[in-house]
């Protein structure tokens, strides 16, 4: 049965240093709270895994909390650069960034070989790109059945999944709509989880659409109304296109990168850490 | 009505949509011009972002593929799983729309890194994103792109999503099924495959602009077809529907490619969206 927890409390309990732990939420839902929370933890050397890093973990990059990243699109949606991301790759500023890189096709593939307990998955992808011979977790595949050759993908098995949904209930049995993306496959392929949620309510009410995952199939849920902030929870809030935009001046300059953490990831009126905040 | 090349450019992509296709569509250059077409010749083009919206009828400029808007006047809203497996590899979607950083003379698309080492790049872009199978299963591929000699190389320095290839029979012996980019949208003209070679071709010159012009942003020995035609100028009422549409997108400039620095206006405060 899921743990009905604060953030601080899941995050400390399920993220550890060298972790290899999935955020997901494909533009819509995107767990941006439970992110400052594992910054404001000090968690080191994480293999951050995510079909779109997006300014979630451009945030992390850039707080030194990632020593890899398995992706497959690192940009500012409309906007262009994650500037963290590029610093850290082209100059390995705060430190080195490993990469392992993949199309959204063999992402969404890996992380559905991890929920259905294979170790790959097969797609027609990739072919004649330059992908295969830079990145890991990529091989050519007979058919046994026609002689095709077709593409294998291995499977994502992350130790934690981190994800925000609309709503859960006291028992724990989570609900979230809209883009659903590739949440419920993280969660499912991943060891531990942890949900925030926009509110936690008696029942869930049936909604078109929606992914329920049951309680027994999630570790962690906390309430964090707000906790997908600049992204959005369909039904609750906005994207927030502005904060987007203004992100690439933020995140272009490591003086003023470091000036907004410590505003709004360390700053005052912050929760407490458990332990205490490490930087 | 006087007009901006980049006007233009996107008049002339969204022209390439025909009504009731269907059309997988890329972030930034692509989404404007289907969202144009979808605006004015096309109403019943069927508009599908990676993102699982399938059939989305935005009424004001996304700047995401994942804007709530998407989800809300789509016909279906499917997992990313499900867009990618169910729909999009199967062949089942006319065209695929797309920008790029780097193209080269066979229609190679590159958006990963610039310079020869993968592992010490000049400059790192976004990645693959959807765009190396949308390249390879739509029925067509058009790219939207601005045209200079550091965008149109000889030679990708990355082949993210395939184009040709090394040129004829690639795509045949790789064993994709969709018939790869068809023509290349930019802000000087349009280029298309030539029959034979499959080498990119200027086959549509835009008002104003001469094949000089076009030769000095291109990076390769460009080939002009000798029924070069000039593409009809933006009429009054593309350009008012453009501008009536640019008119709803969130400030910054999203048509910009990552290679060059984007200009923002935007405001430092964060402007929390509210629950409705």
């Amino acid at each position: 049965m899921a743990q009905i927890t604060s953030l601080a409390e899941a995050i400390a309990a399920a993220i550890h240093d060298g972790d290899t732990v999935a955020m997901e939420g494909f533009t819509h839902l995107i767990p941006h709270a439970a992110g400052h929370e594992v910054i404001r933890q000090g968690r080191r050397d994480l293999t951050l895994v995510r079909m779109t890093p997006d300014i979630i973990y451009d945030q992390l990059i850039g707080a030194g909390c990632a020593g890899k990243l398995v992706f497959s699109w690192a940009g500012n949606p409309g906007v262009g650069s994650l500037h963290r991301f590029r610093d850290a790759v082209e100059n390995a500023w705060p430190g080195p960034l490993e990469l392992e890189e993949h199309s959204h096709a063999g992402m969404a593939n890996r992380y559905l070989a991890g929920a259905s307990g294979l170790p790959f998955a097969v797609l027609r992808g990739y072919r004649g790109t330059s992908l295969p011979a830079n990145t890991t977790g990529v091989a050519e595949i007979v058919c046994p059945f026609t002689g095709e050759t077709l593409t294998a993908v291995a499977a994502l098995r992350p130790d934690v999944a981190v994800i925000h949904a609309q709503r859960a209930d006291t028992a724990g049995n989570v609900q979230f709509w809209g883009i659903t993306g590739v949440q419920k496959e993280a969660v499912l392929a991943a060891s531990r989880s942890v949900v925030t949620v926009e509110e936690i309510v008696d029942v869930l009410e049936p909604t078109p659409g929606a992914v329920v995952l049951p309680s027994w199939a999630v570790s962690y849920v906390a309430a964090v109304p707000g906790g997908a902030h600049p992204s959005y929870a369909l039904g609750y809030s906005a994207r927030d296109n502005d904060f987007y935009v203004a992100w690439d001046a933020i995140s272009r300059d490591r003086d003023r990168f470091e000036a907004w953490l410590a505003d709004n990831v360390f700053g005052a009126g912050q929760p407490a850490v458990p332990g205490g905040v490490i930087r | 009505m006087s007009h901006a090349p980049d006007e233009m450019m996107t008049v002339a992509a969204a022209r390439a949509l025909a009504d009731g296709m269907t059309c997988f569509v890329g972030i930034g250059l692509p989404s404007e011009a289907a969202n144009l077409a979808r605006a004015t010749h096309a109403p019943g083009l069927v508009l599908i972002y990676e993102s699982g919206t399938i059939g989305a009828k935005p009424g004001a400029l996304p700047l995401s593929i994942g804007d709530g808007i998407l989800a809300e006047t789509a016909d279906a809203v499917v997992s990313v799983p499900e867009i990618f497996n169910y729909w999009l590899q199967p062949g089942r979607i006319d065209v695929g729309f797309l920008g790029a950083a780097q193209l080269d003379r066979f229609g190679n698309i590159n958006t990963t890194v610039i310079g020869p080492d993968y592992a010490d790049p000049r400059v790192r872009l976004p990645g693959a994103g959807g765009a190396p199978e949308i390249a390879a299963a739509c029925r067509e591929v058009i790219v939207v792109i601005r045209q200079s000699r550091r965008a149109f190389v000889e030679r990708a320095d990355f082949v993210t999503s395939i184009g040709f290839g090394d040129g004829p029979g690639t795509r045949e012996r790789l064993g994709l099924p969709g018939a790869g980019p068809r023509r290349v949208i930019t802000d000087l003209g349009i280029l298309e495959p030539d029959p034979d070679t499959c080498e990119l071709t200027l086959t549509g010159i835009y008002p104003g602009v001469s094949v000089p012009d076009v030769r000095a942003a291109t990076g390769w020995n460009l080939r002009v077809d000798p029924d070069l035609t000039e593409v009809a100028a933006p009429s009054d009422a593309e350009l008012a529907a453009l501008r009536a549409l640019r008119a709803t997108k969130p400030s910054g400039d999203q048509a910009r490619p990552a290679t060059t620095a984007p200009a923002t206006t935007a405001p430092a405060t964060p402007n929390r969206g509210a629950k409705p």
